[in-house]
């Protein structure tokens, strides 16, 4: 019992990361119907923007703020804000050019902003894995109906089940989320009511790789080791929650991240750890034959 | 001096040419509706005053001011706002949700927008009853009331309604046209593109009738409602 719970809250923790990384993937195809390859490099760019923050300077933002919470937050703040630039850039330069073509155009367009941001990283920092410092957060540990919780965990769910819930407010309770979704829905009836497309695009691709970002510094610092090709495997789990959850909905991505996050650990925890990504695939085959929509994708119908 | 003109207007899709030099006028306070069969131009002279569809050449001014190269977006600000065919409508959001973005240009004027939302519900009491519910989820009628009223919300001078007739079953467009003629009324000049031509001749002042991209006849509606040619192609007489 206690070692499921466990696994559990450890599921959960790697699935709230999933989850965020998906809605950037969720949120771009569904204005755009744009598979957007390239966001699992925003992810790995948020962790090595985050790294260079906290290390490679003579004095890194940890040295500079006396407050170790406060710091880290600063280096969120401006890794997600730099990963945002990069992500209007590519949407700019591969995207945008390419908005009236055919719909396998921007696809190729988006794996190639991809390898160009990859081997643009390797150039930068090397082929080796980088490592974040030690110590950086108190290893505090608090038992919990004998399930062990670390600091680093409590902190990776606290940010990543609030950016999504403020993602979900803003979507749902504000003007602009409101344009989102109705863009989303159908562009020139948006265009009749006013809204500016090119300016909802916008948003997309900077929230998007903002939330990316995010979950790209919290598993460098959860893991501490990071690699240049780490934005694809986690790329690939995350289009995987994307599409388990109905890709285009936003919701969805988040049901699609946890559940991932904890079907992968259970199976393992009481499988086999070797076989752990392939779980992932397996499930998604599973629903892609069961529910070809996602879990919660009925809504969207493909544009005709 | 005229509303709305539109001079000569030539649109293409790819290399269809869908408007081959469409002119007419729109003067404040009338109703005016464009008549004609299935692929005459009707709905693409509305999308192109819309500013959707960008014309290839000629001319499309408001009060005087060229509407050519300004982006739909922001055509709506002008005072223009459209409920176009099929109605379009938000479908997985809910009624206030349609209705909301139907004031996106000036929703910081708080109290002018529950103003008109207050004008909507008025026309339209059924829309108030199901205000919280999809709009995908409103019945044929319901949902052309929604897509007029979304219009209305944006508070325009001049209101562009494509085929509100359209599914609807005789005694509810009846009860459009009646409300049609209310909106108008109220001061909102509307340009009206009908498949159902005997009620529209009977609500517009003027109407222009297309055939495959061009303007075939155009008069008052009285006229049109007399005319042979009208009778037999239009109003299904021998």
């Amino acid at each position: 019992m206690e070692q499921l719970l466990q696994q559990l809250v450890n599921g959960i923790t790697v699935g709230s990361v999933y989850a965020l990384v998906a809605l950037g993937y969720t949120m771009v195809y569904g204005i755009l119907r744009l598979i957007n390859f390239a966001h699992g490099e925003m992810f790995m760019l948020g962790s090595y923007f985050a790294l260079t923050l906290i290390v490679s300077t003579r004095v890194g933002v940890l040295q500079l703020v006396p407050n170790v919470l406060l710091g880290l937050l600063l280096v969120f703040l401006f890794s997600m804000g730099l990963v945002s630039t990069v992500g209007v850039v590519v949407e700019r330069v591969a995207y945008r050019p390419l908005r009236r073509s055919t719909r396998l155009a921007p696809i190729v367009s988006a794996l190639g902003a991809s390898l160009f941001i990859q081997n643009a990283v390797m150039l930068t920092y090397g082929t080796q894995y980088q490592v974040f410092p030690e110590g950086l957060l108190p290893t505090t540990v608090w038992r919990v109906f004998g399930v062990e919780v670390t600091l680093m965990r409590v902190i990776v769910l606290a940010i990543s089940l609030g950016l999504m819930a403020a993602l979900y407010a803003f979507v749902q309770k504000t003007p602009l989320g409101t344009a989102i979704r109705a863009t989303a829905l159908d562009h020139d009836a948006a265009r009749l009511m006013g809204i500016d497309v090119d300016r909802i695009i916008l948003t997309v691709f900077l929230i998007g790789p903002a939330l990316g970002a995010a979950g790209g510094i919290m598993v460098g610092l959860y893991y501490r080791q990071i690699n240049f090709t780490m934005g694809w495997t986690y790329g690939l789990k995350a289009f995987t929650a994307a599409i388990m959850g109905g890709i285009g909905n936003i919701p969805g991505a988040m049901v699609g991240g946890l559940l991932l996050g904890i079907l992968e650990t259970l199976g393992a925890g009481y499988i086999s750890t070797g076989w752990k990504d392939a779980f992932a695939f397996v499930i998604l085959i599973a629903i892609l034959i069961l529910r070809p929509t996602g879990l919660l994708g009925e809504r969207v119908a493909e544009k005709t | 001096m005229a509303l709305l003109e539109v001079e000569d207007l030539h649109i293409y899709y790819g290399n269809v040419h869908a408007l081959k030099g469409i002119s007419l006028d729109v003067g404040e306070g009338e109703i005016v509706t464009l008549l004609g069969a299935n692929g005459a131009g009707k709905s693409t002279t509305l999308r192109a005053i819309s500013g959707l569809v960008k014309p290839r050449s000629g001319n499309i001014s408001y009060r005087g001011g060229s509407l050519n190269e300004i982006p739909a977006h922001e055509i709506v600000r002008h005072g223009i706002s459209q409920a176009p065919e099929g109605r379009r409508l938000f479908s997985t959001l809910t009624v206030d949700e349609n209705l909301t973005l139907g004031a996106y240009v000036r929703l910081r004027d708080k109290a002018s927008v529950e103003d008109s939302r207050k004008r909507v519900f008025d026309l339209f009491p059924r829309l108030l009853e199901r205000r919280n519910q999809l709009a995908g989820t409103l019945s044929g009628g319901e949902q052309q009331m929604l897509a007029i009223g979304r219009a209305l919300m944006a508070a325009p001078q001049l209101l562009l309604l494509d085929e509100p007739s359209l599914g609807l079953a005789p005694i509810l467009v009846k009860s459009i046209f009646a409300k049609i003629r209310e909106i108008n009324e109220q001061g909102v000049t509307i340009v009206l593109v009908e498949q159902n031509a005997r009620a529209a001749l009977k609500l517009a002042h003027r109407a222009y009738v297309l055939e495959t991209g061009r303007i075939s006849l155009s008069g008052s509606a009285q006229e049109l409602l007399k005319d042979e040619r009208v009778r037999k192609a239009y109003l299904g007489e021998k």
